[in-house]
């Protein structure tokens, strides 16, 4: 008998893993988005189970709220028909899924060799995790947060300035 | 220590570490097999989620002070990573953006303008 960790643990991982395969797999670009939504929320669930319940609802809100919707607009300014279909090349695939598969398989060789006995035993809980995790953003690492203010505002200018509209050069026939 | 004494035995480290282990490939492979830019940029998400994963789980399982106090540092880490990401998902789509106004396409194997 499973205990309901054991079962949440396994339906997220299987979202996640089986929406990255599915991303992989979809010749359709906007299927492979709605499909790693599907693998963000998977994410999010086993952040979770493992008590980063800020770093979840920041993973919701962030990743699924905000970048993917900036993936999704980039789809719909930059494609002709939605949907358009790339095909690797026959060639690329018999290189590619090989490499995939042995990364795929020492990681998990190695996981198994490292990690012999397996620990399930969790350190002990910050007590109010979300109040150390703001405490330690203003204290151990204000300077990491500040510069990714900094990066963030970088971001922003350089965004803005790259994809400024610009008249569409007239001797292109494609 | 094999895959099948894994699945009978309570949710641990190793459990999450191969679900980041197979999110890391099925990214790379990603990136490798999309032709369409914004689908390589997918992958690279999913790479950084893999990260990301193994990044909680040491938190949860391994990462204590010396004197044995609990610390968040991994969680912190991911979420600068979660960060970062939106900013690097914005460069590239202005990337792809300006790249598509001079190609009218966003096919990678159109960017050879700079082919020797």
């Amino acid at each position: 008998m499973m205990n309901l960790e054991a079962i949440l643990f396994y339906l997220f991982a299987l979202l996640t893993v089986a929406s990255a395969i599915g991303v992989v797999m979809s010749r359709n670009i906007v299927r492979a988005c709605m499909l790693f939504l599907g693998s963000l929320v998977g994410v999010a669930g086993l952040y979770f189970l493992v008590h980063a319940e800020f770093l979840a609802a920041a993973q919701l809100v962030i990743y699924a709220g905000g970048t993917l919707i900036l993936i999704i607009f980039g789809v719909m300014l930059t494609s002709r028909s939605l949907a358009t279909h790339d095909e690797p090349r026959r060639r690329e695939v018999w290189v590619a899924v090989p490499i995939g598969l042995v990364l795929a398989g020492a990681l998990i060789v190695a996981i198994l060799r490292r990690f012999d006995s397996v620990q399930t035993k969790a350190v002990a809980e910050v007590p109010y995790p979300t109040l150390a995790l703001g405490q330690s953003l203003v204290g151990d690492y204000l300077l990491a947060f500040e510069l990714s203010s900094v990066v963030l505002l970088i971001v922003m200018i350089g965004a803005a300035y790259l994809s400024k509209a610009r008249p569409r050069e007239p001797k292109d026939e494609r | 220590m094999n895959l099948l004494a894994l699945s009978a035995s309570a949710i641990g480290l190793s459990h999450y570490l191969i679900v980041g282990a197979m999110l890391l490939a099925c990214g790379l492979l990603c990136i490798l097999l999309k032709r369409n830019a914004i689908g390589i940029l997918l992958g690279v998400e999913l790479v950084l989620n893999a990260a990301n994963i193994n990044l909680v789980a040491f938190n949860r399982y391994v990462a204590m002070r010396p004197d044995g106090k609990p610390v968040l540092d991994g969680q912190i880490f991911a979420l600068f990573v979660i960060v970062i990401a939106a900013a690097e998902a914005a460069v590239a789509l202005a990337i792809f953006l300006n790249f598509y106004n001079s190609m009218s396409s966003v096919n990678v194997e159109d960017a050879s303008k700079l082919k020797g």
